[in-house]
């Protein structure tokens, strides 16, 4: 990925083949970038990648426990415009959508799409469904949604194509903060029904 | 205090951005040409990378005290005598510089002055009437009386991608013959048409992390060249990155001008 970075592929976990990689905090390393097959390691210049490349291979070696860094309760009123639509695309009561949602435990995988908002695994297989076929033009700051194979919370107003289930109210995203995250990769994440 | 009289174009206040927070979603944001914008800085006797105002042009600005500006137009620093207003001249350059002594005194955050399109994440696009604040003087000497700003190159060298294998054998070749259009420009990307690649590779791609000057080609046949703001992860295929010494000479294109990218 040009002179001073790196697309690592075939890694079964990004976040906790990112999170081993930083915790070895390699000299000249700018940014660890988890996605959802790859990890993306960016460096200052050329000699920095140089240097960091012969150790990206052993970062993980053999199957390992789902490394996670911490968990994160987010408290969600249900009360989504999609929770409808999606009981009713999944042949289930609107209850038991919610029990099954906030019932699971989740895994961020990645951050990406805006500041805050994070990929969570985990998923109930009986929720998922491809994102609208429309997306709204506005969906609003700490929305619940869900998509295919994960589920997330938008940090802030956006566009967005994900079935809408609820709403929190806690900050996904505070520049001010430190962490300026709410869910960062690697974090186990719990829907609390409130 | 510097003054906006009248913001011009895509006039924000930049500086080397806050990288290092990709992997949380936030892009690098910062300068668009930072070889330009620190050669700016250096003119008033500022670190290279001291918050300044970066613009598309139309900017002009009213010091209320005697200031020393330089712009990367006029490549020279100069004093604005109180009550004054400049001008910033057009150039050839469509990402323009102009830099004030002691820097712009701005909330750092994320440990970053740069407003970023992208998240709407610092401060507010610049409108007519801010009033900004300039920094303590540094106390440096001056070194640099007129900027070596050259004629804008319009070959821009790249290596392949990372998704290089999603496009037909002899791709490199057909990308070096084809002269691109730039289409269309924000800090976010540059749009350039003309290019016809071939793909050979079905399906989806999962989202995967990117970096400034990544070249990616989705669906529609615009190639697109990642710039400052751009998203930290995308979906389309990644056919080439321009080198980090290069990408400006794509970015500072105009629309409806026209660059080479070779490998």
């Amino acid at each position: 990925m040009g002179p001073r970075a790196m697309l690592v592929a075939g890694i079964d976990d990004p976040a906790g083949w990112a999170l081993a990689l930083r915790e070895r905090a390699p000299a000249g390393i700018v940014d660890i970038v988890p996605a959802a097959e790859t990890v993306l390691v960016t460096c200052r210049d050329a000699a920095g990648l140089a240097a960091v490349r012969p150790s990206l291979a052993g970062v993980l070696s053999g199957p390992s426990e789902r490394v996670v860094r911490r968990s994160v309760d987010v408290p969600v009123r249900y009360d989504g415009p999609d929770l409808a639509a999606v009981a009713a695309a999944v042949g289930l009561a609107e209850e038991v959508v919610v029990a099954r949602h906030s019932g699971a435990e989740y895994r961020a995988a990645f951050c990406g799409f805006s500041p805050g908002f994070a990929y969570l695994t985990g998923l109930p297989v009986e929720l998922q469904l491809p994102r609208r076929a429309s997306p709204r033009t506005r969906v609003p700051a700490g929305a619940v949604a869900i998509a295919s194979q994960y589920s997330a919370v938008y940090p802030r107003p956006s566009p967005g194509g994900w079935h809408l289930l609820g709403t929190t109210d806690v900050a996904l995203f505070d520049p001010r903060a430190d962490p300026p995250v709410l869910i960062q990769p690697g974090d186990r994440v719990r829907f609390v029904p409130c | 205090m510097l003054t906006i009289v009248e913001p011009g174009w895509a006039t924000t206040i930049q500086d080397l951005g806050r990288p290092g927070y990709a992997h949380l979603g936030v892009s690098p944001s910062g300068m668009v040409d930072p070889g330009l914008g620190e050669l700016v800085n250096r003119l008033v006797g500022n670190p290279g990378g001291a918050a300044l105002i970066e613009t598309c042009g139309g900017l002009v600005v009213r010091s209320e005290r005697p200031l020393l500006l330089a712009s990367s137009v006029d490549a020279a620093p100069f004093t604005l005598a109180a009550g004054h207003t400049y001008r910033l001249p057009a150039g050839e350059r469509l990402w323009q510089y102009l830099a004030v002594r002691g820097g712009l005194s701005v909330e750092l955050l994320l440990g970053s002055a740069a407003t970023d399109t992208l998240a709407e994440l610092g401060p507010a696009r610049l409108a007519a009437g801010a009033r900004l604040d300039v920094g303590a003087d540094p106390g440096t000497e001056l070194t640099l009386d007129v900027a070596p700003i050259g004629a804008l190159g319009d070959v821009a060298r790249c290596t392949a991608g990372p998704r290089a294998d999603w496009f037909a054998a002899g791709w490199e070749a057909r990308l070096a013959a084809t002269t691109l259009t730039v289409t269309d420009v924000s800090r976010v990307g540059v749009r350039l048409g003309g290019a016809t690649l071939g793909r050979v590779h079905d399906g989806e791609l999962p989202s995967e992390g990117l970096v400034r000057g990544a070249v990616q080609a989705p669906p529609g046949g615009e190639l697109v060249m990642m710039l400052a703001d751009h998203p930290t992860t995308g979906g389309y295929p990644v056919v080439a990155v321009v080198d980090p010494d290069d990408v400006a000479i794509v970015a500072q294109h105009r629309p409806g001008t026209t660059i080479r990218l070779r490998l």
